[in-house]
């Protein structure tokens, strides 16, 4: 069972990913993360409206394990949250980059992209891990 | 097994509740406004003495706990609580005291209190103790607000952060944060233990304080404790030590003697309280004299051969529970003293340190040791490659564990470890019971690379199977309801 990561996303080494929509960014966690959780329980995010600070935590996510910060891999406002999540927590589980993602955040700084990882980059930090 | 709600037979007789008023005084419902009191029934099963006394004894025999088996739940010191202290504890001069009860009437308890702290303070170092703290985290709680009273009396408001280290227990920051200090969490060597250059790179003069465990929460010694202290001293903080793992030093080495500045003490790991379920617990806090009149009131005075309590006490942080302490927990820990006394207490952490070091000599045939250092009181192990690539996991091993009738270890915990399981044996156990447990984990290795869904699926023999515990965490219900 190989972990999941896409071409095209940009990676946090604190295992979040990112995924440009225009001026927007969609954010969740790797395939890494969610198997290394186990079952997901419980998904906190922020209000839409709040900002977010690239590095800083955002959100928790609990799982029947623990629960862990979810580092912001950008700066900005949030749009959007996921509402699935709720009601719904293993999502992130069963579709990490697609249904499961967390929060959209209007960029502040696009340029903090570059300090972010490629699929390369992150898979290359797994194997270090 | 029925709940003792569904043992309820329609038809059979309310329970009958009787009226307790005293003479002359008003009834209850009579005082009690309307909008406060219930308006639906009780609900409770209406059941003989018999029936409830069979019920209680049926849950007595599932039930799985210290005095039934081995307990190793690491970084939780499941010892064995001698009964003495149940017996010393239930005299009715310790167990039917008010505590309004004047001091000149509470004489015994107030001497015990008073000798439990000259005894804490001799063992950890330490030159004052509170005994009010009524748990572990409420001790740190009260003691990283007597770092922030200190650092607010020298008139340095601009410490925000409280350093831990990234193994370290959850409530660490969690009472930093209760506090308002901003947490900063500082790496660890690949050996495990605390990376002093982090530590540099991570202290300022917006730093109150480091909060350590030592052992620390990966079951080693921080050898570099001494280092540590000049280096947070040199910075302005003052040192905190987190006393979950004091079982490992006690009688041999003394967190005052290594430079910490406050102590909290967990009376039901250490000194044999009862533990979980409310326990209720205590978490006495110690501290050098430059911290002592911040503690909190009341505290106990001894003048002459007369014991008092007072709240003289100017500087204080205030009162941070009702009255002193959970004064017959108290009482359970001074027995727990006396009984072992000044030569018996080093046995108790030279033996916590060497059944740990037996069964991890053990273990480490058959399963991973990530850590080479030498373990303390407690170990982690992990299942090896071999078992992971059978899909056997930690969760599965410690399930599994349940079969051969032993309570599983802690696992999944400390997070920086993947896979961890963690072994606290204790002092209490024999030779005997550990080799026991050793076969145990070795059938296990075994089963898991020759039979692997064996493992998966335990436990297989005991009442309940295995648990949802996603389900059980995501749909939480947590109110008996006899409806469908």
């Amino acid at each position: 069972m190989s972990t999941q990561v896409p071409a095209g996303l940009k990676y946090s080494k604190e295992h979040e990913w990112v995924k440009l929509e225009g001026q927007t960014a969609a954010i969740g966690i790797t395939d890494h993360a969610q198997h290394e959780l186990g079952d997901i329980v419980f998904v906190e995010l922020p209000k839409v409206g709040g900002s977010v600070t690239f590095m800083k935590p955002f959100g928790t996510v609990e799982s029947v394990k623990a629960a862990s910060d979810l580092f912001s891999p950008v700066t900005g406002k949030v749009v959007a949250i996921n509402p699935q999540l709720d009601g719904a927590p293993e999502t992130v589980n069963k579709d990490p980059y697609g249904a499961g993602w967390m929060i959209k955040v209007e960029l502040a700084d696009a340029k903090e992209l570059e300090k972010l990882l490629d699929d390369k980059g992150y898979l290359n930090h797994l194997g270090q891990a | 097994m029925e709940l003792i709600f569904e043992k309820n037979r329609p038809g059979a007789p309310d329970i009958y509740f009787p009226d307790e008023t005293p003479a002359g005084a008003r009834r209850a419902d009579e005082i009690v406004p309307d909008a406060l009191r219930r308006n639906e029934t009780l609900d409770l099963p209406s059941l003989s003495e018999l029936e409830v006394v069979r019920h209680v004894l049926a849950l007595c025999r599932r039930q799985v706990g210290i005095d039934s088996t081995f307990y190793p739940l690491g970084s939780c010191t499941m010892k064995y609580n001698p009964k003495i202290n149940e017996a010393v504890a239930r005299w009715p001069q310790y167990a039917s005291l008010h505590p309004l009860a004047p001091d000149e009437t509470a004489q015994g308890t107030l001497q015990a209190l008073y000798e439990l702290e000259r005894g804490l303070a001799q063992v950890t170092g330490m030159d004052e103790i509170t005994l009010n703290p009524l748990a572990g985290a409420h001790g740190e709680l009260t003691g990283l607000l007597l770092i922030k009273a200190w650092h607010e009396s020298r008139g340095d408001a601009k410490r925000r952060k409280i350093l831990v280290p990234d193994a370290a227990h959850g409530t660490n920051p969690a009472s930093a944060a209760i506090v308002g200090y901003e947490v900063v969490t500082i790496p660890g060597t690949p050996e495990g233990l605390v990376d002093l250059k982090g530590l540099e790179a991570a202290l300022g003069d917006d730093v109150a304080g480091l909060m350590l465990t030592n052992p620390n929460t990966l079951g080693l010694f921080e050898r570099d404790i001494v280092k540590i202290a000049k280096l947070v001293h040199d910075a302005g903080g003052q040192l905190y030590y987190d006393g979950a793992n004091l079982n490992a030093i006690l009688g041999v080495a003394r967190p005052g003697d290594m430079g910490f500045d406050v102590v909290h003490m967990n009376l039901h790991k250490t000194f044999s309280t009862p533990h979980g379920g409310g326990g209720p617990g205590a978490g006495p806090v110690g501290v050098k004299k430059h911290l002592r009149e911040f503690l909190p009131i009341p505290f106990v005075r001894k003048d002459g051969e007369r014991y008092g309590t007072s709240e003289e006490r100017p500087k204080t942080i205030g009162r941070i529970g009702g009255f002193y302490g959970n004064a017959n927990v108290l009482v359970r820990a001074y027995t727990y003293f006396r009984k072992h006394g000044r030569d018996g207490l080093p046995k108790v952490g030279q033996h916590a340190v060497l059944n740990a070091a037996y069964v991890l000599a053990k273990l480490q045939k058959t399963y991973t040791r990530p850590l080479g250092l030498p373990c303390m009181h407690e170990f982690i192990i992990q299942p090896t490659e071999e078992m992971l690539a059978k899909g056997v996991r930690t969760l599965h091993i410690a399930k599994r564990l349940i079969d051969y009738g032993y309570h599983p270890p802690t696992i999944y915990f400390p997070l920086v470890v993947k896979e961890a399981m963690m072994i606290e044996p204790t002092e209490t156990e024999s030779k005997a019971t550990l080799d026991g447990f050793v076969e145990a984990m070795e059938k296990i290795a075994k089963e898991a690379l020759e039979n692997p869904e064996l493992v998966i699926g335990a436990p297989h023999s005991s009442p309940v199977g295995k648990v949802d515990e996603t389900k059980a965490a995501r749909q939480l219900d947590l109110r008996f309801c006899a409806c469908e």
